[in-house]
């Protein structure tokens, strides 16, 4: 199975292609107003990918906010070394398909250290690997605006965040005290070393996300669909069991089943779910009459209640 | 008077694009609504039971919200509160702090609630959710009724420009579903609302705890109440577009990809515009000729208003970022002296005198603001001031070193609308709306034949809430002082 649909050719073939619903249209209105104004208000923004459904969406909204010129900024993917190897071959292809800059940051301290979601814990490793990793890429490239694709629907302080957020020089969130937000008029003004994220896809929902996909016809990493894999169950997850460094604990075997990712990070903190979706329309169907959050398969979400407030106000995306 | 409960059901029928049939959810775009209410009005109940009735909430989340709280309600549904107040240092307070959004969809629609603190020192997030919703939700305690709260963000959404209100008199259990207690807190609000030219009203009494006349219908609760439940109301709700006034394009970039094209980056603020239209450049004053709208999928015939475009012109013009592109018969307004009203957001207030940045679509520059006078929440009464401090509300004259460009507020909700910043912290200090433009002396043209005329306050209220006063709003000048001042005025003038 190829990893990215032809895209091109499913453009052009499908001038055809129905217009978007009103829906969805005010939604991508709305993003692309924003890529727009962070694009022309900032010096050095740059959009943060991590080759997930959202980041698919974001990238493709990007490409269309500044068509018919090039995306005008880097994406930058924060690295982990332990993400599913489908989604690394995947970024390569959409980098190389879409003629974009890219970025790749992994944290010098997790080869040094050998930091792993094994050997850590997935609180620490998130912290050493994702937050801080993200810090020292954004320091590096000095960037003062970054995109990221947060949805309010995804977690209680996320559904608080301001479209602009604004971040000090090391990176904080004080939650208690954002820039008020009126009207779709944004603050960009900063001083030297502060910086905003910006996010775009604030108001959309997983459904939404998915019918856009679906409209759109925007490749994903075929990972989100249903197909006969090799799993092993730990902590109550299915961890996808393909890759080498993998170690089956005591107990543990390996299984297959038909299954698929709802949401994509690093493998061995991704939980599966069973599903027979494997088309949009399946997915789109099953999400319809879904009865748990998609952060259920996420074990960093689990830590505590509040986890992700506070890794937001160190710095997490 | 008494007031029917089958006579709230008149809905909004002033709209006439409420069409009584079911509108599949793919037929609109989200409708934006504010929930707001005194504390402990149970608004986060409300908006819990919302997202519980239909769906939004899902089975982990609930097990998250059981495992943090091991508190359940009487009816054994989790604390919806804590589903909200998703801060911690909200849920150690068991406040509010900030606005939260939630997203919800029924069969016909989708909805984005914008839930906002009742404490008053956070009226300032009460104004940023106001601003972007097409409805408020406000809530009354049925024991309690119209308190001095419920007025404030009345008043407050009604100058954000909601026209378009739903009274939830919640708690209607506790009062042992009392009718009369409910009509009268509907004739309460409604002559309240009267005053704020508000008549688009829906008054549903409801147990937001009890899930009645949210979602599901409360009839066997309330056999006397058969209007709308809170979620049918949202549904046949208008939302409100900008399409029927003149076309405008803020340009937010420039796109030279190349030396052959040369494109007008932005979201069309107003109106709508096709190829061949003539088009005004303003400051400048250029004219042009659209040539063509390009967006990523294909060249389209059309633009209308909240589409994110990218415009061509028929001749090399100089446009840059911050610049309006406008329909040349229907062109906002232009000067440098502007008359507001604002929302104070910051604890320093607005300071007389001092020099703020203004931001407007994509356009920003400097301007002094002077306050003339605020508005007493309680009295529903201006008063002169030359200050505003945190929360107030208050008029203003704006002065622009370089020309601005707006339409009122009253017309164009986009490109009546601008934020202040202060240059010393970068922060956002006030919210605004475009009144009227001032000219020379006090927004009167020399040479005109004018009349002054003496009116009782409320005779004139009155007066200005009618369309033909609204239209011409700019070419009236309106002073408030008391009878025996206005008498010396005049008897000044005709000596």
């Amino acid at each position: 199975m190829s990893d990215i649909r032809p895209e091109a050719e499913a453009k052009h073939s499908a001038t055809q292609k129905p217009p978007l619903d009103p829906h969805l249209k005010a939604l991508e209105n709305e993003a692309i107003h924003i890529f727009r104004e962070v694009a022309a208000e900032f010096e050095r923004p740059v959009m943060l990918y991590s080759i997930g459904k959202d980041s698919s969406v974001l990238l493709h909204l990007a490409r269309k906010a500044f068509y018919p010129g090039r995306v005008p900024f880097p994406l930058l993917h924060v690295n982990t070394g332990w993400k599913f190897a489908e989604m690394i071959a995947f970024r390569d292809k959409v980098v190389k398909d879409y003629d974009l800059d890219l970025i790749e940051h992994i944290n010098p301290r997790g080869a040094a250290e050998n930091v792993t979601p094994f050997t850590h814990g997935s609180a620490l490793y998130t912290d050493i690997m994702k937050t801080e990793a993200l810090r020292q890429a954004l320091d590096a490239g000095k960037f003062d605006a970054a995109f990221g694709g947060a949805r309010r629907d995804e977690e209680a302080s996320r559904a608080k965040e301001r479209i602009y957020s604004f971040r000090t020089p090391d990176h904080r969130w004080d939650p208690r005290n954002q820039r008020p937000e009126l009207w779709n008029i944004y603050n960009g003004m900063i001083r030297n070393g502060e910086s905003v994220r910006a996010f775009p896809l604030s108001n959309w929902t997983e459904v939404d996300i998915w019918r856009y996909i679906q409209a759109e016809d925007i490749p994903i990493v075929p990972l989100y669909f249903a197909e006969k894999r090799p799993y092993v169950e730990r902590d109550g997850m299915m961890i996808l069991a393909e890759d080498p460094r993998l170690e089956l604990l005591p107990g543990e075997v390996k299984q297959e089943g038909v299954i698929r990712f709802r949401t994509l990070g690093c493998f061995p903190l991704t939980g599966a779910i069973r599903s027979n979706a494997t088309t949009l329309d399946d997915i789109i169907a099953e999400l319809e009459t879904a009865t748990v959050s998609e952060r259920q398969g996420r074990a960093i979400d689990r830590d505590q209640s509040g986890s992700m407030e506070k890794k937001k106000r160190e710095g997490y995306f | 008077m008494t007031v029917s409960a089958t006579a709230t059901a008149e809905v909004f029928s002033l709209e006439e694009t409420a069409p009584e049939h079911a509108r599949a959810i793919r037929d609109s775009r989200p409708l934006r609504l504010i929930t707001c209410g005194s504390v402990d009005d149970g608004k986060s109940t409300l908006i819990g039971r919302l997202l519980w009735d239909t769906k939004a909430v899902k089975e982990d989340q609930a097990a998250t919200l059981h495992r943090d709280s091991g508190k359940q309600n009487d009816l054994g549904l989790p604390d919806f509160a804590l589903l909200l107040d998703g801060l911690q240092a909200e849920r150690e307070q068991g406040i509010t702090i900030d606005v939260a959004y939630r997203y919800f969809s029924t069969d016909r629609r989708s909805f984005i609630v914008a839930d906002t603190p009742g404490h008053e020192q956070y009226t300032r997030n009460m104004a940023t959710g106001a601003s972007t919703a097409d409805l408020a939700v406000l809530l009354v305690d049925a024991r309690a009724g119209i308190l001095e709260q419920t007025r404030r963000h009345a008043t407050i959404a009604s100058l954000m420009g909601i026209r378009q209100f739903v009274l939830a008199v919640n708690k209607i259990d506790l009062t042992n579903y009392d009718r009369a207690g409910f009509e009268q807190i509907t004739h309460d609000f409604k002559e309240f609302a009267l005053t704020l030219g508000v008549k688009q009203i829906v008054a549903i009494p409801m147990s937001a705890l009890k899930g009645e006349n949210v979602v599901y219908d409360g009839r066997a609760a309330m056999p006397w109440y058969d209007g709308p439940t809170l979620v049918e109301t949202l549904e046949k709700a208008t939302t409100r577009s900008n399409q029927t006034v003149g076309f405008r394009l803020p340009v937010q970039r420039v796109s030279r990809p190349g030396e052959s094209f040369r494109g007008y980056q932005g979201t069309v603020a107003g109106g709508s515009v096709k190829p061949g239209d003539s088009v005004v450049i303003l400051p400048s004053g250029m004219v042009a000729n659209v040539s063509k709208i390009v967006t990523f999928d294909l060249v389209r015939n059309a633009a209308v208003a909240g589409d994110a475009i990218t415009l061509v012109l028929d001749r090399q013009v100089d446009v840059a970022r911050g610049d309006m592109i406008v329909a040349i018969d229907s062109q906002p307004m232009t000067g440098r002296g502007f008359d507001a009203q604002l929302v104070a957001l910051q604890p320093d207030g607005i300071e007389p005198g001092k020099r703020y940045w203004l931001k407007s679509g994509s356009r920003r520059q400097r301007v002094s603001v002077e306050p003339v006078s605020q508005l007493d929440l309680k009295s529903s009464k201006w008063s002169a001031t030359d200050k505003l401090g945190m929360n107030a509300i208050g008029k203003v004259h704006l002065t622009f070193d370089e020309q601005a460009i707006f339409d009122s507020y009253e017309q164009n909700r986009t490109t009546g609308a601008f934020i202040l910043i202060d240059p010393d912290t970068n922060n956002t200090v006030a919210g605004g709306m475009i009144t009227g433009r001032r000219s020379e002396i006090g927004g009167i043209h020399k040479d005109d034949q004018r009349v002054l005329l003496s009116l009782p306050a409320d005779l004139a209220e009155k007066i200005m809430a009618t369309e033909l006063f609204a239209n011409r709003r700019q070419d009236v000048d309106v002073r408030h002082t008391s009878a025996g001042r206005a008498a010396e005025i005049l008897a000044d003038l005709d000596e």
